[in-house]
């Protein structure tokens, strides 16, 4: 379904019901040069068990329309905007690896629009290498490569798919080569830039907080995400047998952690 | 600047191990045949959950089964693709492609050079459920454009003809679709993700008979639907069927749920589902055994069939060879370009005496088996204007590269003096 987010329209699949503001709302955050599909495991389901769901499209992204953000702090700016226009108090935010980034600046920047938070992939900081940043800049198909193949656990390419029939890493190439051009280095160069919370800062998120770490994420390390749950306040850790994109490389496990915390 | 990506596996490793984990129930390295024909649900949570499509996992054979699935997952893999669909045969898997895109009122814009049931199907068949196409010579790219209607869905050939061993030119067609926001299928049966990758060279979707190459051996019959996950369905209302609620499954919108793997989800959810044209497991395991030496026996195809092509063109008794090969052969650069490592172990040749000659010709061989069937470990003959395209009138042939005196050869893996030998002394019978 579509809002206006700041003068613009938003796009977000709500996982094949309609959209209730009166039920407990789960907004997913894709990750860097991705759309709300990434979702698609989780998403209907939560959707079908009692939440109302909004995967969005950030702007420039997907079907949304507008100008990419490029930094994290005006992505979460816009997600506060689009919580606001979907005409919810607050919601409970989860986020796939930029999209980590984008949820947990929300929850720092408008904590009372922040039920819960869920990280999955997620590092603190998050910086790029150069050589992903410099093919990402010039809109290189090796950027892409770089992004799905570290994208997913090694071997990935020669696994049983956890969706039937599906080669996920082709599916998440040609997601990602639909990206805009410019979109997926405005997106890695806002994650580099990003300027990780003091502990003090950290220290005052209230809201419950799941982080879900790959054992095999070659992205987003698993050590990462572990050290990010020991920086945040009670933060439940789980960790997934999977690669960077936990969402289909192991849809019923992370979406066991997400209906569990949610 | 030149940028270098990561390390991805080579198409010889992903021919033996893509789309497979060791089993995790049994440890086994191959593939096992899951004959089974449903799969037990955890809870009925989880039951539910998988079939509203809020899960991924099997539920009944007919819609998915693990064995086809590495099937699927490793061609997909091969071909570059975002999934893939297995169904029982290559007639099937054109069926499915087709259905999902259109339904009465759709047009097709095709080759005229096609596998004889591609061409029954078209032409005869899909008429009387109100799908019609328009047939037009492989190379007149002017034909193509013309022929494309408002209410065309979708642009169709094979990369090499059969029998006519015209090569498809799929960047130059693949363009014109696109500029008229349309899809390409690509049948690549005869040139396998071994010798061209045809959704790399522009095609939106790939669709094989998996009887041929692929299994290698002809033992099965079965085909194979991929979608290479490119096409934007959404940009334009011709495609109602990924782009609108489909009240078949819960309102619900294919290119919504997933831009990149809709095509897959709807061909899946409504053509595998209610037309039902599954592979079986055991055909699948059987096919996936011929994969694991795809990349070692294509090249053995073609060596051989260079040599017998150069062999038939210095005969005699031969008027015309038909195999890009010869530098003579109106796709001589095209077949260079697109398939360097070679395009075809099927050739077609004219032999002198017309239909009589023809008859001596086949029934004096004795390594090449004569039957309806092409990509075979075994070398195949076959007589095209009295069997495979039978149904067509002299003109139509004519338009397929056919005439009464095409012979269509399918180059097996025996050793290629032996062919030769066999195709002298029958050449010799031929001509007496």
């Amino acid at each position: 379904m579509q809002f206006i987010v700041k003068g613009y329209p938003a796009y977000a699949y709500t996982g094949g019901r309609a959209f209730d503001p009166a039920t407990r709302a789960v907004v997913f955050i894709h990750g860097a040069a991705f759309d709300h599909s990434v979702w698609q495991w989780q998403a209907r389901y939560l959707a079908h068990h009692g939440f109302s769901v909004l995967a969005i499209d950030l702007p420039a992204h997907g079907r949304s329309p507008g100008i990419a953000r490029t930094t994290i702090e005006g992505m979460a700016d816009w997600i506060a905007a689009l919580i606001e226009a979907a005409s919810l108090e607050r919601a409970a935010l989860v986020g796939h690896s930029m999209g980590s980034l984008v949820a947990l600046q929300c929850a720092l920047s408008h904590p009372a629009r922040v039920a819960k938070l869920a990280l999955v992939g997620t590092s603190l900081p998050m910086a790029v290498g150069d050589a992903f940043l410099a093919a990402a800049r010039d809109d290189s198909p090796a950027a892409f490569d770089m992004e799905v193949v570290w994208g997913h656990s090694r071997g990935a390419m020669l696994a049983t798919s956890a969706v039937p029939g599906m080669n996920l890493v082709g599916a998440s190439r040609q997601l990602n080569g639909r990206a805009r051009n410019g979109v997926l280095h405005a997106d890695l160069a806002a994650c580099h830039a990003w300027k990780a919370p003091s502990a003090d800062a950290l220290a005052k998120l209230s809201m419950p907080i799941l982080v879900a770490a790959g054992k095999r994420d070659q992205m987003t390390p698993f050590k990462a995400g572990r050290a990010a749950a020991s920086m945040l306040p009670d933060a439940r850790l789980v960790a997934l047998d999977a690669g960077h994109s936990m969402m289909t490389e192991a849809p019923r496990a992370l979406l066991g952690a997400l209906r569990d915390f949610l | 600047m030149a940028h270098s990506g990561p390390k991805t596996p080579h198409p010889d490793t992903l021919a033996v191990h893509a789309g497979q984990s060791p089993d995790p129930a049994t440890g086994a390295r191959a593939v096992p045949i899951y004959q089974s024909a449903s799969f037990v649900f955890p809870d009925s949570d989880t039951a539910a959950a998988l079939f509203n499509m809020e899960t991924p996992g099997h539920v009944y054979s007919r819609l998915s089964n693990p064995t086809v699935s590495v099937l699927e997952e490793r061609i997909a893999s091969l071909e570059g693709g975002a999934g893939a669909i297995a169904t029982s045969s290559g007639q099937a898997a054109l069926h499915l492609a087709i259905a999902t895109l259109m339904g009465e009122g759709g047009h097709i814009v095709a080759s005229a050079s096609l596998y004889g049931g591609s061409h029954n199907l078209l032409h005869y068949t899909l008429p009387r459920f109100g799908i019609t196409a328009t047939f037009v010579p492989t190379r007149d790219l002017d034909a193509w454009r013309t022929a494309i209607r408002p209410e065309t869905r979708l642009l169709f050939g094979e990369s090499v003809g059969n029998p006519s061993v015209d090569v498809l030119d799929i960047p130059a067609v693949a363009a014109l679709a696109h500029e008229h926001g349309l899809p390409l299928l690509v049948d690549a049966t005869v040139t396998t993700p071994m010798l061209g990758r045809a959704l790399e060279q522009g095609a939106d979707l790939v669709m094989h008979s998996a009887t041929k190459f692929l299994s290698g051996h002809g033992v099965v019959i079965g085909g194979v639907l991929v979608d290479g996950g490119r096409f934007d369905w959404l940009s334009s209302s011709r495609f109602p069927t990924l782009t609108q609620p489909y009240a078949g499954f819960h309102d619900m919108v294919f290119a919504e749920e997933s831009p990149v793997t809709a095509f897959l989800l709807r061909a899946r959810r409504e053509g595998l589902r209610d037309f039902g044209a599954c592979m079986a497991p055991m055909t699948a395991f059987h096919v996936l055994q011929g994969l694991e030496t795809l990349h070692l026996r294509m090249p053995r195809h073609i060596e051989s069939t260079d040599r017998v092509a150069d062999f038939l063109a210095s005969h005699e008794a031969v008027t015309r060879v038909h195999h890009p090969r010869a530098a003579t052969h109106p796709d001589h650069a095209l077949a260079q370009r697109l398939y360097p490592r070679g395009c075809s172990a099927i050739l077609s040749f004219e032999l002198k005496g017309g239909r009589d000659a023809g008859r001596r010709f086949i029934d004096s061989l004795t390594l090449f088996s004569h039957l309806a069937n092409i990509g075979d470990a075994k070398s195949l003959v076959i007589h095209p204007a009295t069997t495979t395209h039978w149904r067509m009138d002299d003109a139509a042939l004519l338009a397929a590269g056919i005439t009464p005196g095409t012979v269509r050869l399918s180059i097996g893996l025996e050793h290629v003096d032996d062919l030769v030998e066999d195709l002298s002394r029958a050449l010799r019978a031929s001509q007496k």
